[in-house]
């Protein structure tokens, strides 16, 4: 992929969130409402294949661009990007794990945007500790039978299917060898999208508790074909997961920051513009040196991730960096426009809401923390 | 129905423009650069056409190398080729639609397509201009273009109302601004657009005068706006916009 072309796919991107986006997002958001017009409008764009390979009918776009499209999209808002997220994390798995049947079968339609996809890995009482889920699936005939229950599921109601985690062996030891992955289409056989759940931020989009009760899944979409993969398969999507969660709170920082500085120039208080006092200043200067750094993270690990090498430890500084980073900078934004930030006038309570997500979604930045760690260990061990 | 766009390279509407401090041009840093919007209009008004009668849409441009990326959004956005009359020079109205009636000449387009004027100078030329030296009609300003085998019939915005005119074919048509809404460029779009052919020629190769005709002295900026002003009541806003404003 060059890199006009690159730019490009990058421009119209930006383009589409400036006029389209931009204008509706804190009403859309405020009112909690699913932005289906938005949706088919990144239908129309390309955007639900962005990173599904060319042969299987996507863009095929490399990790480094699709972070800066999430960051776009995310500018203007980060809701956008939750759409597009989980639905490239499920393509993710089918590509790199599915069969070829299951590739022919999903991937183009994905692509196109008529499938979409999330991912159900969470449940009510397992979320980092994913190896503890209870959802499981017996085999019966040419079907599994799924139960259990799902939390947290974006993407849920208003997509077609979900990859959803289930254990094939509920007693393997190791846990995680006991779990597989499905890609589940929605009938009326189930699952069921029991409720929406009302959030802080990242609203309009649907993140809901999903029931399986006895769903049949025809064997063949066992992702795979083979039993006990699951885990592993989940887990090397976890890069490009937290590449992108990355990416987004660059793109709500950016925001956050944009806001910032347009409004210190045009706020006057003791006889000159806001930006023109010192320690507003010390705030900006802050605040942009945190959003470059972050956005120099999240690119390195993307480069790293495009040239096929492993970038767990760099993915997950970008992340853990990227989130804390976005939500010292909307706060800091808040600050600098004083009480109109606080309200919701100005699109700034809006970022500060959305933050904290990026610090909870793709693993909490605690995990983050031990995964760097853990890593550090086996590269300095002495 | 061949369809020929000419397409212009402007600071995006949104970009805040500075006028350099002698007044010679603007400054460009920083200037992000788009297709004129009217452009994009007539690209827009080109597709459909081609949409539901088949044909080709080539898009033209006079500028430097840089104009490629304009001339690439109107491939992405569907349009079959485009050329690119390499001039490096800044050229004056006059000499544009000298060349585009070379282009013309050689093309044989059945329809030219213009935007009715281009954001930057507001100079509303070309088109006209273009109409007599092919010797085609022309119909300005259109809000609707609808055909009927090889005669075509445009709706006009005009001063107070609409003018409804019709004409033969081949003609030119200027685009005004609700004539329709213009699509994305989509990613796949993009993609695609990579592999149309984008021609070169240069502009001295079409043995055209290109010799400015005019000269830009100077720019000013506008004024800048007075800071507003309150009032307390509803009497003295109307006296106000009455005495003051002059505008009730
Ligand atoms: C809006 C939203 C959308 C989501 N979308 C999805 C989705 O589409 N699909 C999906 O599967 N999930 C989704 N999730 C779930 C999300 O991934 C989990 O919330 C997240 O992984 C954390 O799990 P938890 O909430 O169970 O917290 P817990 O795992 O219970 O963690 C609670 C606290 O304990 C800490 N902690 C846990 N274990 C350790 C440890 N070993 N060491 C140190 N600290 C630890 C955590 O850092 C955290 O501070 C979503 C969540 C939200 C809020």
């Amino acid at each position: 992929m060059d890199e006009v072309l690159d730019r490009d796919i990058i421009d119209a991107v930006r383009r589409f969130v400036d006029r389209d986006v931009i204008p509706v997002a804190s009403d859309l958001e405020h009112r909690d409402e699913y932005p289906h017009a938005l949706v088919a409008r990144m239908k129309e764009l390309g955007l639900f294949g962005a990173t599904i390979p060319a042969e299987h009918g996507g863009l095929g776009v490399g990790f480094g661009t699709y972070a800066r499209l999430m960051e776009e999209l995310s500018r203007g808002w980060m809701s956008l990007a939750g759409v597009i997220n989980s639905h490239l994390i499920m393509a993710y798995i089918i590509t790199h794990h599915g069969t070829a049947e299951q590739k022919a079968r999903f991937l183009p339609a994905m692509a196109r945007g008529e499938k979409r996809g999330g991912l159900a890995l969470t449940e009510p009482h397992a979320g980092s500790d994913v190896q503890s889920i209870r959802t499981v699936a017996k085999r019966a005939g040419e079907d599994y039978v799924l139960s259990g229950s799902k939390m947290f599921i974006t993407n849920a109601r208003h997509g077609t299917m979900l990859a959803v985690a289930a254990k094939t062996n509920p007693t393997a030891k190791p846990a995680y060898a006991g779990i597989s992955m499905f890609a589940v289409e929605k009938s009326e056989r189930g699952p069921t999208v029991s409720r929406n759940l009302k959030k802080l931020g990242y609203k309009g989009i649907d993140t809901c508790e999903v029931l399986f009760e006895d769903v049949p899944v025809p064997a063949a979409n066992l992702i795979g074909g083979a039993e006990g993969q699951g885990f592993k398969q989940v887990m090397s999507a976890l890069e490009v997961g937290r590449i992108n969660v990355a990416a987004r709170a660059v793109g709500v920082a950016q925001a956050a920051f944009e806001s910032a500085i347009r409004y210190s120039q045009q706020r006057v208080a003791f006889g000159k513009p806001i930006c023109q006092h010192q320690a507003v200043q010390l705030m900006l200067a802050d605040m942009a040196t945190r959003l470059e750094a972050a956005r120099l993270l999240v690119a390195n690990a993307a480069r790293k991730k495009d040239a096929g090498e492993r970038c767990d430890l760099e993915a997950g500084m970008a992340k853990l960096f990227a989130s804390e980073a976005c939500a010292k900078i909307s706060l800091d934004a808040m600050r600098v426009l004083g009480g109109y930030g606080f309200t919701v006038e100005f699109p700034v309570e809006r970022f500060y809401r959305d933050a904290p997500l990026m610090m909870i979604g793709e693993g909490t930045n605690e995990i983050q923390a031990l995964v760097i760690a853990r890593r550090l260990l086996e590269l300095h061990a002495i | 129905m061949k369809i020929l766009v000419p397409v212009k390279r402007v600071p995006d509407p949104a970009t805040t423009i500075r006028v350099l401090p002698d007044g010679s041009g603007i400054a460009t840093d920083n200037v992000k650069w788009v297709i004129n919007p009217f452009d994009e209009i007539a690209i827009e008004e080109a597709l459909r056409i081609k949409e539901k009668q088949g044909g080709e849409v080539v898009l033209v441009a006079v500028g430097q190398q840089t104009w490629q990326e304009q001339l690439r959004t109107g491939l992405a956005m569907g349009a079959d080729r485009a050329i690119l009359v390499r001039s490096e020079a800044a050229l004056d109205t006059l000499a544009i639609a000298r060349l585009l009636a070379k282009i013309a000449e050689e093309q044989k387009p059945d329809i030219i397509i213009l935007g009715k004027q281009a954001i930057d100078d507001d100079s509303n030329q070309v088109g006209q201009m273009l109409a007599e030296m092919l010797g085609w009609p022309q119909a300005t300003f259109a809000s609707k273009v609808e055909f009927q085998d090889r005669k075509c019939t445009v709706v006009r915005e005009v001063d107070g109302g609409l003018e409804t005119v019709a004409f033969d074919l081949p003609a030119i048509v200027t685009t005004d601004l609700r004539l329709n809404e213009p699509r994305y460029a989509s990613l796949p779009g993009i993609m695609k657009a990579r592999k149309k052919e984008l021609k070169e020629i240069p502009a001295d190769s079409l043995g055209v005068d290109l010799t400015p005709k005019l000269k830009i002295k100077k720019l000013d900026p506008p004024p800048k706006r007075q800071a507003g002003r309150k009032v307390a009541s509803v009497e003295e806003l109307v006296q106000v916009l009455h005495n003051e404003a002059k505008v009730i």
